[in-house]
């Protein structure tokens, strides 16, 4: 009997300890700053966006101190999995390759439409040269289409870029990202129709971190439940679907 | 900045430009020259130190030291920095880390490695997850630099041991007849002659750093050239009260005018230097041929 009470109390004391360290750790959430709407610097150069916003609702629900550090994309896996920061949020897609090397949690996005971007109306994107950022669901994609020729950028930027000076026919990606720009430009438009891709949006974690993981899945269920989520998807990315 | 940019919509010309230009971002723009010029100021002489231990441990007579110093020179000059900037750093934060776990957290009971995973205690954070912003940023700083020095240092070693070569040899003969110890030769005649062969190689290095610091961001910190990319970047009315279209030509523009301006005063000085260094020796570039 002794025993077991002692073995509850030490229990109760190692829990209780354990708790009092996770609540005084910061989580970093990683981003890459260069992807409006979904996440971007603005004037001040702070993170803003719709990460932003929602992450740091998702940090207030789950009582969580949260701080955004920016990543280059190509290195933001990687950085992620060695320790620099303990969660993506950086507009990326659930894919199966991904989810081989880090956990996401439930998706705080549908799956995203993408469109094709491009000075032509009447480009043919299956056999045309087409632009997107390297190591995207997009990249992947075209990468998989026979008649196209893919050129990877580092920065969703270049890939728009590449279209206006003519070095690629038509660009993929995210249709959130493309709208507002092709919307400011009147010589880029939109050709065919939306492009589905991916599992949604989701944050990604370390494998090893499903404590963690679990406390946004609440977070992201309750925003899912009383509709904030809605709310959000609606101001920051009027083309996509709300759950 | 100014009282006027609350509402840039409604400004133009210079009033508009002075508060695009005073922005938060532009403010990160302009520190990361600072950033750059540090960076720069901290690496060559810690680079060129690497050289110099490589160089003699190159040239060294013991063989186990010689091994060392040639794999140092071979496999850094081999390894793409790119590829030496993802691995090496990662592997290096994680070594740090891994000390410290064995330090602080002697009841730690999970592998280190999970999968893919690098787990330690949150003590042994390096550094601790709480830490504000601008402690990474140091940290992360402090390892770019660390690897630049070691990256450097490898090509730099290879110019200095070749340098070392190339000094005559009737002088070491000459220190040899006159009873010098094979250190005082070192120190006395062939370090202070071999520097005129190195210049034009460390110059070359030095020019080199000056235009690698884009890799800086692989490491999260963030320098001129991201800053140019990003804020050149064409931004829609939607995310910015300073919309504007494609501008990157005129950041890499200003870029251009930074990194010539930067290469005029390194020649200038470099070419001092080395009238410096050539005074009185036996070359062409010397007087006293």
């Amino acid at each position: 009997m002794k025993t077991i009470l002692t073995a509850t109390a030490a229990l109760a004391l190692g829990t209780g300890m354990a708790l009092a360290a996770e609540h005084s750790a910061t989580v970093r959430l990683g981003t890459e700053g260069a992807y409006a709407p979904y996440n971007f610097l603005d004037d001040d150069g702070e993170v803003a966006g719709f990460e932003r916003q929602l992450g740091d609702e998702l940090c207030a629900r789950a009582e969580l101190t949260c701080e955004w550090v920016t990543n280059d994309w190509d290195s933001i896996i990687p950085n992620l999995v060695s320790g620099n920061y303990d969660a993506i949020m950086a507009g990326m897609s659930i894919t199966d390759e991904r989810d081989e090397v880090i956990d996401f949690s439930d998706p705080y996005t549908q799956p995203d439409p993408s469109v094709y971007v491009s000075t032509m109306d009447d480009v043919d994107v299956e056999n045309a040269v087409v632009a997107a950022q390297s190591g995207t669901i997009q990249a992947g994609h075209v990468a998989s289409m026979e008649g196209a020729t893919l050129v990877e950028f580092a920065t969703p930027e270049e890939t728009v870029a590449a279209v206006r000076n003519g070095e690629a026919d038509a660009v993929l990606a995210d249709k959130a990202f493309l709208m507002p720009i092709v919307e400011n430009e009147s010589e880029l438009s939109v050709v065919g129709d939306d492009v589905l891709l991916g599992g949604g949006i989701g944050m990604g974690f370390r494998e090893s971190d499903g404590e963690l993981r679990e406390k946004f899945n609440a977070a992201i269920q309750s925003m899912k439940d009383d509709g904030s989520l809605n709310a959000l998807i609606e101001e920051w990315l009027p083309d996509g679907a709300t759950f | 900045m100014f009282a006027y940019c609350t509402d840039p919509a409604s400004l133009d010309g210079l009033a508009w430009l002075a508060c695009y230009l005073t922005t938060g971002k532009h403010m990160a723009f302009y520190a990361s020259f600072g950033t750059v010029m540090l960076l720069l100021a901290v690496t060559a002489p810690t680079a060129l130190l690497f050289g110099f231990g490589g160089a003699v441990a190159a040239r060294a007579r013991f063989l186990p030291v010689r091994m060392l110093g040639k794999t140092y020179i071979a496999i850094v000059r081999s390894v793409p920095d790119i590829a030496f900037f993802l691995f090496f750093v990662i592997a290096l934060d994680q070594g740090l880390e891994y000390l410290r776990l064995l330090a602080l957290c002697p009841d730690w009971d999970q592998p280190v490695r999970q999968g893919n995973d690098f787990v330690v205690c949150s003590a042994a954070k390096l550094p601790s997850n709480s830490a504000p912003q601008w402690v990474h940023e140091v940290y992360g700083f402090l390892l770019a630099m660390f690897t630049f020095a070691i990256v450097f240092g490898a090509f730099a070693a290879n110019v200095l041991f070749g340098a070392m070569m190339a000094v005559p040899r009737a002088q070491i003969e000459t220190a040899e007849a006159y009873g010098m110890t094979r250190a005082q030769t070192f120190r006395r005649i062939l370090v202070p002659q071999m520097w005129v062969y190195a210049l034009p190689g460390l110059s070359n290095l030095w020019m080199v750093l000056v235009k690698a610091t884009p890799l800086l961001f692989l490491l999260g910190v963030e320098d001129i050239v991201y800053w140019a990319r990003e804020l050149g970047g064409s931004v829609t009315p939607r995310f910015s009260d300073y919309p504007h279209s494609d501008w990157r030509v005129w950041y890499f523009l200003a870029l251009l005018v930074f990194y010539l301006l930067l290469t005029r005063v390194s020649e200038i000085v470099l070419e001092r230097l080395m009238k410096r260094l050539t005074f009185g020796q036996a070359t062409t570039g010397g007087m006293a041929a």
